[in-house]
């Protein structure tokens, strides 16, 4: 039986070195597995997070041989055979541990998100139609690994705009909100003056890296940069805005529901 | 040493799934100060992985469903060992609770005419389960996390509880808890405590479990005086991946039978038909013909019995590779490739395609899967007063799968998310009303016992040589998958109770490398006095009820026997108690359900 061989960054806030660890190789193993032996022989202290081992879940993100993957789904037998395999923390992020980063940027960022806002549920429930909660489904695939965030060139090397900026994983809940047929909430000021959605110059390395293959940029992004264009300069509707502070729909516009 | 960090709350819950949050904004609506206490990152937890759907008795595709039928076959589904109470507030509750997240931001699958879709599932009369795709759990923690957020609830996140406190008075008063990232001790002073730390299946080998399922709930609840019931059953998925090995245990949903799937053993033939207990022949198909024509229309044929429960399922597969007519891989084949179309299977189960695609490298669409029975869920749990979820120690409060009683000896698929919303309500309820009708403030922590639950968890720090944590986990899961697996005996049962005592003892003699930021290593070794301590109530209790009923299958007593159908069993230790103390067992009678309830059945039966 031949080997694996891993280079893992070992560290903390104040620095760290990559170690190296070579484990017999086991027909089809994903890379978690490997760090799970590790930590069960040779290094039990090896931080890393995960939770379901599935794909579901988001947890163990990481940048393998450089790259913002899952290492619950990326099989070993996918990467370069005899080479070692290199694993590093999510680099968007602040270091806690290891392979574990703070990742507390994005719950603050969740936090600023202006709530859903439904019309009064009506009697035997909302109705809507599938092709209309089907663009909101796409992004609501979103398993919140944040390797999205961690991919965006805007944040990545650049620590300073995190306090303006929402990033990826924000945007398509801006999107999925500003598209949910019952929603009566307008965002769209607020995700261009104060989120930051101008800044995203749409490289699409967020889309590439999403597991779940969310097209973040073509029918989030774009989409949302266009309703914030004509917010702004539809002369009327931003008259509207400023002086009584329209929402897009009233509740009562919004309640109104197919037979 | 520095000061400890101390928190106070009208109501700490321990656990943020779907139980937990939906407590959290119940307990956060009526003006209480709640905070969430959870082990991984918030969205993170189990009931993320649900995939098939929620159910709940709307009618939206079948008029003639309602919570008489649906109480009907989750009692029927749990072989009677349920409490008639809480399946009947389930029933009666899921379909609001279901339509109260989609005023929170919930975007379910839609009927034509834009109502909620219900998709088929085991046991299930009708089609009830509403659902997204194949990632039903996703939407509804993600909804209720969102919830939960706007509310601004206070979220300690990778914090793990250790211990409850109760005071004089025997009533809940706080929880030791520490936090992961730093390796610090953190207390909570709080009037009441609910628990919704979900499962146990992380004791055995082959689990569809996550890491976190270490029984926590289970344990600290019954260290602080509270009562477990039926710990013997649990529930084997008779759908986990089998290969590979790496994957073996992880979820096939049983949409994937819902939606047409069907079940062959190695001659490529559908064995179920030949495993139809006499409790559902009646309204089982009895031909592939019969059964492939009630897909499209209910009424136009009986249930294919690859929809029986999960038990009934699990044990037929079991047989079936036992009898040499398994898969290459130790499993039977799950066949959709040759019943739908590639279009509708990668529509309706987008995350399974991926799911066998990405680790397995089987295009489902093109062939079928291999699949074998995994730890999926335990029926067992806390006893709980069904209105309340008030446990027996005061202030103590549990919902969602760490509670027992709601799905008797069996769960029916779908069943779980319902009963943890509507459960997870009424735990929130129920320790809002309790906290409100507390005469002055709870009593302070004891300081003394405090230190000592922190010293006992930092002990293993300790010794430079020792037990080293994984490998004590390790040999626990095998044993466990051994001796307490799908079908047990005397003889195995017993030895298992044996190696417990064993692993217990070396337990006590853990020793950890490296500090305390971040070690999962230590994290570990704190879970494992949860995980001997369920491991034990659940061995314990699959030894006393000598009888086969739904998750406990007994080889040496295969039938069910009308007098065990009368009891639950109920195991306890004295408050203040932990996972090296001896745990009692002892029978108790089943609550008696009301004339007008049992008259379903008998209108049911005629």
């Amino acid at each position: 039986m031949s080997d694996v061989h891993m280079r893992i960054w070992r560290g903390d806030a104040t620095g760290g070195a990559f170690e190296e660890y070579t484990m017999p190789d086991v027909e089809g193993e994903v890379v978690l597995d490997v760090i799970h032996r590790i930590q069960a022989t040779e290094a039990p202290d090896l931080a890393c997070r995960w939770n379901c081992k599935a794909g579901k879940c988001g947890s163990c993100s990481a940048e393998i041989n450089g790259k913002p993957r899952l290492m619950c789904m990326t099989r070993m037998s996918t990467l370069p055979e005899g080479e070692t395999i290199t694993v590093t923390p999510m680099r968007a992020f602040p270091i806690i541990k290891d392979l574990v980063t703070d990742v507390s940027f994005n719950y603050e960022q969740a936090r600023k998100v202006p709530a859903f806002n439904p019309p009064p549920r009506p009697e035997g429930g909302y109705r809507m139609m599938q092709e209309d909660v089907e663009r909101g489904q796409e992004f609501r695939k979103c398993i919140e690994c944040f390797m999205c965030q961690d991919v965006c060139h805007v944040i990545r090397d650049h620590e300073e705009n995190k306090a303006s900026y929402a990033g990826p994983r924000f945007f398509i809940r801006y999107a999925e909100l500003e598209m949910h047929p019952l929603d009566t909430n307008d965002r769209r000021e607020l995700v261009q003056e104060e989120m930051g959605l101008g800044k995203c110059n749409i490289t699409k390395c967020c889309t590439e890296v999403c597991p779940e293959h969310i097209k973040i940029t073509d029918n989030a992004i774009i989409p949302l940069k266009e309703r914030v264009v004509d917010a702004n300069y539809d002369p009327v509707a931003w008259l509207g805005r400023k002086i009584r502070r329209r929402t897009k729909r009233t509740p009562a516009e919004a309640a109104v529901q197919p037979e | 040493m520095s000061e400890l960090e101390h928190h106070d709350y009208d109501v700490i819950i321990i656990g943020a799934g779907g139980a937990g949050l939906r407590a959290a904004i119940e307990a956060k609506t009526r003006g209480l100060k709640v905070a969430l206490v959870c082990k991984s990152l918030l969205g993170k937890a189990h009931t993320v992985m649900a995939e098939g759907g929620v159910a709940a008795a709307m009618g939206n595709v079948y008029a003639e469903d309602n919570w008489k039928v649906h109480f009907r076959d989750t009692m029927r589904g749990g072989k009677m060992l349920n409490h008639w109470r809480m399946a009947q507030l389930h029933a009666q509750e899921s379909p609001d609770r279901v339509q109260e997240l989609e005023a929170w931001g919930a975007l379910f699958d839609r009927t034509k005419d834009g109502k909620i879709l219900q998709r088929d599932f085991g046991g299930h009369r009708f089609a009830r389960l509403a659902h997204v795709g194949d990632r039903t759990g996703l939407e509804l923690i993600r909804t209720l996390q969102q919830k939960a957020v706007s509310m601004d609830i206070d979220v300690f996140m990778e914090c793990k509880v250790i211990r409850l406190t109760t005071g004089s008075d025997g009533a809940v008063n706080g929880a030791v808890a520490y936090w992961r990232p730093t390796g610090e001790f953190v207390t909570f002073g709080a009037k009441a405590v609910v628990l919704a730390t979900g499962g146990v299946g992380k004791s055995w080998k082959y689990t569809s479990n996550s890491w976190e399922s270490t029984g926590d709930g289970h344990a600290i609840a019954l260290w602080a005086g509270a009562g477990l019931i039926d710990m013997e059953c649990v529930q084997f998925h008779p759908t986990g991946m089998v290969w590979p090995l790496s994957v073996r245990g992880i979820l096939v949903t049983e949409g994937v039978r819902g939606d047409g799937g069907v079940l062959r053993n190695s001659d490529g033939k559908r064995f179920m038909f030949e495993y139809v207990a006499d409790m559902f022949r009646a309204e089982t198909a009895e031909s592939e013909e019969e059964a492939d024509k009630w897909y499209d229309d209910h009424t136009a044929g009986r249930r294919p019995p690859e929809l029986l429960p999960r038990d009934e399922v699990a044990r037929s597969i079991n047989s079936e590779v036992k009898a040499g007519r398994g898969s290459p891989h130790g499993g039977v084949f799950l066949d959709i490739a040759s019943r739908r179309t590639a279009e509708d299977i990668r529509k309706r189960l987008p995350s399974m395609y991926h799911q066998f695609m990405e680790l397995a490298g089987v295009d489902i669409t093109r062939e079928a899967m291999e699949v074998g029975p995994t730890c999926h869920y335990i029926m067992g749990g806390v006893q709980v007063e069904p209105d309340t979820a008030a446990t027996a120690v005061p202030g103590l409060f549990a919902a969602g799968e760490v509670a027992g009683g709601m799905h008797g000896s069996n769960r029916l698929g779908g069943n779980s998310l319902s009963d943890l919303l509507v459960f997870g309500r009424r735990a929130g309820l129920g320790a809002a009303d309790y906290v409100e009708g507390l005469s002055g403030g709870n009593t302070a922590m004891d300081a003394t016992l405090v230190q000592e639950y922190i010293d006992e968890a930092l002990e293993p720090f300790s010794r430079d040589e020792g037990e080293n944590p994984y490998d004590l986990q390790y040999e626990l899961q095998e044993m466990m998958q051994a001796n307490v697996g799908i079908i047990r005996t005397q003889s195995e049962l017993d030895y298992a109770l044996e190696k417990l005592d064993e692993f217990k003892e070396r337990a006590g003699r853990l020793a950890i490398k490296g500090g305390r930021v971040y070690n999962p290593g230590w994290n570990l070794a704190t879970d494992l006095p949860s995980m001997l301590t369920v491991s034990t109530c659940v061995a314990q209790g699959a030894r006393d009820r000598k009888e086969s009923r739904g998750g406990q299958t007994r080889e040496d007593f295969p039938k069910a026997d009308p007098e065990f159908g009368k009891i639950n069993f109920v195991q306890r230790q004295p408050a203040g108690g932990s996972f090296a103390d001896e745990i009692k067992i002892s029978p108790e009678p089943l609550p008696e359900m009301p004339e007008e309830l049992m008259a379903i059945f008998e209108e049911a039966n005629k």
